[in-house]
Order: structure tokens, then sequence, then C-alpha cells
């Protein structure tokens, strides 16, 4: 068992900040996350943190990087951590690579992570034909008919991709398109789309690829099948705040409750970043949210006398 | 022992750079495609490694499909 005043979860922009700030303390800290760069990862450029008019995401999250190692902080990348437990006088975390760390503190900064449709055939297609990344797999679909599910910016923006290259788009949406009116207006008179509004995906269909999905009409109950080779799924993104759900509290979109200072409904256990309430998600707000939550787990260290 | 890597990218794609950043950390050789201009690397990563979404790594028999660092470690051995 690995023992700490501290364990930061997640290494984003939340994590990463919090990382450096603890190390300044020099608190015995380590941070423990599966990726380095969160969410910022799938931006392409980011042109609103402060000091770059404009940085690629996975080079910001580098230069976060080389900071964070310029001090003496225990990393492990790599491992997801998949339940908080509470013993006598710490804290448990235990990983997908089945060790277990004890701790003083908590960090909790473990972001968001694309949402899921959570119909049959989705998963077996992931990487044949099933994309959350419309950006990066829109191209290998050039020529062909594809769907985009969603509404809202996300959706629209793959959809303005997707009719320059596709030979038909598809969008589908639960709800009214909720994107900014300059994308709907953007994509509105394409030959190649049709759009199925208050419809639900029920199905995708294929053997080693996708080769049609199933939607039915929310009010009209009415089935249809498309034949499409790639379903690009844009439909909002979701808290990772499964493993911490049994001991602190959520939200009703599952994001992890914290006041002011951090503070989850547990002593000892903070949050920072976009995976709790804070409505902004932002990377500067991230980082600032990091930064605050390390100082007051480094008070309440301090008060328990460690 | 590793041999050969291949790795498919689209030039749009951030986690095409994180696995190309987790090679080089790696000190791993690998040849890259960028597969909106080659289309015969579409077609082999498609037809060969049955993959649809990138980043595609290939070597030996093993098909990687999107960036999963524990998946790699696994596989490579690191």
């Amino acid at each position: 068992m690995h023992s700490q005043e501290l364990i930061i979860v997640g290494a984003g922009p939340a994590g990463m900040t919090a990382a450096v700030y603890a190390a300044r303390k020099k608190l015995n800290a380590l941070l423990l996350s599966y990726n380095i760069g969160g969410q910022v990862l799938w931006t392409s450029g980011v042109e609103n943190y402060m000091g770059y008019q404009f940085i690629e995401g996975v080079e910001l999250m580098r230069k976060f990087e080389e900071q964070v190692k310029e001090f003496p902080l225990e990393m492990r990348i790599g491992e997801r951590v998949t339940a908080l437990s509470r013993n006598e006088n710490s804290f448990i975390l235990t990983t997908d690579a089945r060790e277990n760390y004890e701790s003083q503190a908590i960090i909790i900064a473990t972001g968001k992570r694309p949402r899921q449709l959570n119909v049959p055939g989705e998963e077996k297609l992931q990487g044949r034909g099933v994309t959350y990344c419309a950006v990066c797999d829109g191209p290998l679909f050039a020529g062909e008919s594809v769907a985009v599910i969603g509404g809202g910016n996300s959706a629209l923006e793959a959809v303005d991709d997707m009719i320059k290259i596709a030979q038909h788009v598809y969008l589908v949406s639960l709800t009214p398109l909720t994107a900014d009116p300059v994308l709907v207006d953007r994509v509105r008179k394409a030959r190649n789309l049709t759009t199925f509004l208050e419809h639900e995906v029920t199905e995708i269909q294929g053997r080693d690829r996708v080769e049609e999905i199933r939607i039915r009409g929310l009010r009209s109950k009415q089935e249809r099948e498309l034949s499409v080779s790639g379903v690009f799924v844009e439909i909002g993104l979701i808290p990772n705040s499964d493993p911490f759900k049994g001991l602190v509290q959520l939200n009703h979109l599952g994001e992890i409750e914290i006041n002011c200072a951090n503070e989850t409904n547990i002593p000892g256990v903070f949050a920072a970043g976009d995976v709790t309430n804070v409505p902004e998600k932002q990377i500067v707000v991230a980082a600032g949210e990091g930064a605050k939550a390390a100082l007051q787990a480094h008070r309440y260290l301090r008060r328990l006398g460690i | 022992m590793v041999r050969q890597v291949k790795l498919y990218t689209t030039p749009t794609c951030p986690y095409c750079k994180m696995a190309k950043k987790f090679l080089d950390d790696h000190g791993i050789k690998y040849k890259e495609f960028n597969i909106v201009e080659d289309k015969a690397a579409r077609d082999e990563m498609k037809n060969k490694c049955k993959s649809l979404a990138v980043p595609t790594i290939c070597f030996n028999d093993e098909v990687i499909i999107g960036f999963n660092e524990v998946e790699l470690r696994k596989k490579l051995g690191l």
C-alpha cells in the first residue's frame, strides 16, 4: 500500500495546477491519473488562456506537465481510479491496476468524458464506425453516408465538417436544435443533409462495421432505418464521478458538489475543475480551482497536525 | 519483441498527437501514415486492421484502436 499526505486524482488543468501548489507547500503528494492533459487534449486551439493568444491544447498541456515535473512530486500515470473508501483516519483509492493508495486528503479533479448513447451495438462498433471524435475520424468517411447524433454546438460543427466530404449526412437530435443559430444557418441549406428532430437512436447495427442505425420519432413512435457507415456521437459530456459517488455528494448532473473552498461533504476530500458543480467549464477556471483546492487541502492537513 | 510499429493518424486528431508523444517518450520507433493523404494506408487500416478510427496502432498481430495508454503499456511490455 502506498501512503501519502495528499493524492490528486486527475491530471488536467485542475489536477496539474493543484500538484504545483501542493509541491510548493512541500506536501508529500501523489498525482494519480489515467492520462496527462484531460479534456484539453481534445481541443484543437485555445484562445482564452491568459498568456497565450493562441496555443494548441496538446501544447498547453505539455507546458503544464513540464511545470509539474520541475518539482519532486510523485506521479502515477496510466491508472484509472475505480473506488474511493474511507478508513478510520484516512482514505483509500483503488485503481484498475489493482493498486491501493492511502492518503490523509484527496483532491478529485477527474474532469468529464463524452456521453455515450447506451444503445445496443454502440460498444461493439466503437472504432468500427461509431466515433466520439468527429474532428479525428471525419476524413475516414469521405464519400460515404454518416449520421451525427446530437443537437448542440459540437453536433452542428460535426455536420458542418461532414456535409463537405460525405455523400449524405443525417442529423438526429432528441430535442430541437440547441446549437448557436450561426452554426444552424451554416448547414441549413446543405443538399446532402436530412434532419430528424425529436428522434432517438434505438440501435446501431453491423457485423464488423456500422451498416445502419435505427431511429424512432418521440411523438410519432415511427421507426426507420438509415444506411450509414459512420455514427458521430456528439451528445455532451458527463462527469467522471462514478468512483466517488458512494462517498461524496453529487448533484443531479452527477457533478461533485463543492463549496467556495472546494470542500465536498466529506472533510478531507476536495474537488476541482469540470467534475464539480462550478458552472464555468473553462481551462482557466479549472486551473484556478485546482490552486484553491490544493491550498485548502494544505490548510486541512496542517489543522490535522500533519 | 515488438516489430515495426505502424501509426495511422489524421492531422486534426488530438489523440494521435498523444499517441505520438507516448511512443516518442518511451523511445519506440514507429512509422506514421496520414490517412487523409495516403489512400493506400487508409485502405490498409480499414481492411487489414479492421479499424475506422484514429489513432490506430499496429504491430506484430496487435491492433490498438484509439489512444489507450493502459493497453499500450501492456501490449508493448512497458
